[in-house]
């Protein structure tokens, strides 16, 4: 009696244990993926970081050897350092035109949801369409900026934009500034929103002026949005490639090389797999670290009242 | 004495409103126009006949005819535009439909099974996220090699399901936690269990999260450039980003900007279509990646 008691019971509790083998079941092939594309090709890329590894042929063991060039490598540091510039400047410029389109599409008005949508668009457009179409807009013979520059007066004779380094900067920072601005305004935007109407309207009553309630009420209780904001801009910049293969193919004198554009080259144009993979994990650790402190900066927007 | 100005007082409050609605207005429009001009410009170009398109966009509109030459233009680069519209359409799909099934099932197991190491699991898929797939494109160019699927547009497919895996997991996740758990009972109850409860029951209900799944895995499938650039090395297989940054190359130093101009209508208009018909499913998955 006792035993065939405790039997059933047993079978009873038995299908209740084997769901948990079947969870495994469902998440297998998710798992399989995230195994096979990314978690192998990461341990792949520190092992082949450590040898000298040609297209064909045997790859080479080299210990550090790759670490030891990539530290005496004045080119991966000048992309290093245009990279750095260019994302600082790319997302001051982000934010400078994104704060005020936020502030302008936060209120409820006729219009208001048709003017977010059109700031929107370009977003979901690729980064590769855009740089095609503002690399024709840009071109000095058949495009639309210099020769309307022209047409305007503002310049004597034709401007090639994409002929010196610093229009040609400018000219993709304005395109990016042009794509990314948009999705910068919707994540702001939901911060604005997230700011009770009651204390917005005790500041007023208490006297606070426009600028002092921006200042004062609008900036530390957006901080955790702009924290979010500023790394999707800071990482999203530093791995910048399409607009500058595609826009100036390095640039005027290969002054625009970015990180992933040199990397690029290295492992498939000049096929130093294993180099190219050293500054992968360079590349890696940098993001890495930003996403750490992303956390970081997270949590201590959290801890604010 | 007072009533005269109170009204004009109201009159010119009401004043001030009219001011503040032009001025709102004013800038709104300019701003609309900014963003929109670049478009409308290149569309509008890739109308223009050859004798035209190499000179500059003023005004952008076709001036003698209507011609489609930009877009035959377009058509002798590669293996014709067509083919590599249906590349890029076979990946984005592709895309699509291999990320709903596999982040359903993810999210399904994830949301209502207990199972060891659940919790590390789910934290290695979205940590993914942190890691730039830039930086392990050789090693996966290698792998792919040796499953026999270099150059492929399957093995490229692969690749984009496994970089949408993060988002899309921890959106379906969601949207079955969202779903109470009686109905599920009450379908088993009724003799509805596995994978038909799934696909019958529960599939219906997390519908909005499939449509926000797929919005993302399709833009960003067709958007993407650096994967296919690397990974796709023959001209038969280029998807339309790959094939336009050969056409922005030129032949023999000549740009043929028409068929510049033809091929970003190619690539922008689907995105622009997708985006307008389903926005309201792709600003949601914006505010969960931004709230979380």
């Amino acid at each position: 009696m006792t035993t065939s008691g405790i039997q059933t019971t047993m079978s009873r509790r038995r299908p209740r244990r084997n769901p948990g083998w079947r969870g495994l079941l469902y998440i297998a092939p998710a798992m399989g993926l995230v195994t096979l594309f990314f978690v192998l090709p990461v341990l792949f890329t520190v092992w082949m970081s450590l040898h000298k590894w040609p297209l064909l042929g045997a790859p080479k063991w080299s210990g550090f050897g790759n670490y030891i060039r990539m530290f005496q490598d004045q080119r991966f540091f000048s992309a290093l350092g245009f990279t750095a510039y260019y994302t600082i400047i790319v997302t001051i410029a982000i934010f400078a035109v994104a704060f005020p389109l936020a502030i302008f599409v936060e209120k409820q008005r006729p219009l208001v949801s048709a003017y977010r949508t059109v700031i929107f668009l370009p977003v979901v457009v690729g980064l590769a369409s855009a740089s095609l179409l503002w690399v024709w807009l840009a071109n000095v013979d058949s495009g639309l900026f210099g020769p309307l520059f022209e047409m305007l007066g503002l310049t004597t004779g034709r401007l090639n934009l994409l002929a010196k380094f610093d229009t040609a900067f400018l000219t993709i920072v304005a395109m990016v500034v042009w794509k990314i601005a948009g999705f910068t305004m919707i994540i702001l935007l939901t911060g604005l929103q997230a700011i009770p109407q009651e204390l917005t309207e005790a500041a007023r009553i208490d006297g606070a002026r426009r600028w002092q309630r921006f200042r004062y009420l609008t900036l530390p209780l957006m901080r955790r949005t702009m924290a979010l904001a500023l790394i999707l801009s800071v990482t999203g910049s530093i791995l910048a490639f399409d607009q500058f293969y595609i826009m100036t193919s390095g640039g005027p004198q290969n002054k625009m090389i970015s990180v992933v554009y040199y990397i690029f080259n290295q492992s498939f144009v000049s096929f130093n797999l294993g180099y190219g993979a050293a500054l992968s994990i360079a590349l890696l650790a940098i993001l890495v670290a930003i996403s750490v402190m992303q956390l970081w900066l997270l949590k201590v927007g959290d801890e604010r009242p | 004495m007072t009533t005269s100005t109170k009204s004009s007082r109201r009159r010119h409050r009401a004043r001030k409103v009219l001011w503040d609605r032009i001025a709102y207005h004013g800038i709104g429009l300019g701003t609309a126009c900014f963003f929109l001009a670049p478009f409308a410009v290149s569309f509008l170009a890739s109308f223009r006949p050859n004798s035209e398109s190499g000179s500059p966009p003023l005004p952008p509109w076709p001036r003698s005819t209507i011609s489609f030459d930009a877009y035959q233009a377009l058509d002798t680069f590669g293996a014709g535009i067509w083919q590599h519209m249906v590349n890029s359409l076979v990946v984005s799909l592709g895309t699509v439909v291999v990320t709903v099934a596999v982040s359903v099932m993810a999210g399904y197991g994830f949301s209502r099974y207990r199972f060891p190491f659940k919790n590390v699991l789910f934290v290695l898929i979205i940590a993914t996220l942190m890691i730039p797939f830039q930086s392990i494109l050789t090693p996966l160019f290698i792998i792919l090699a040796r499953l026999g699927l270099n150059n492929s547009l399957f093995g490229l497919m692969l690749v984009y399901v496994t970089l949408q895996l993060p988002f899309s997991v921890f959106m379906m996740r969601n949207a079955f936690d969202a779903v109470p758990k009686e109905i599920e009972e009450a379908a088993r109850i009724d003799g509805v269990r596995d994978l038909q409860l799934l696909v019958r029951v529960l599939l219906p209900l997390v519908m909005p999260g499939v449509a926000t799944v797929s919005i993302f895995a399709f833009l960003n499938a067709w958007n993407e450039f650096f994967a296919a650039l690397v990974l796709l090395s023959s001209n038969d297989n280029f998807t339309l980003p790959v094939l336009m940054s050969a056409v922005r190359a030129g032949r023999l130093g000549a740009i043929n900007w028409g068929a510049v101009q033809a091929g970003v209508a190619v690539m922008v208009v689907p995105c622009l279509f997708v985006f307008l018909l389903l926005q309201r499913y792709y600003m949601r998955g914006l505010m969960a990646g931004a709230v979380k």
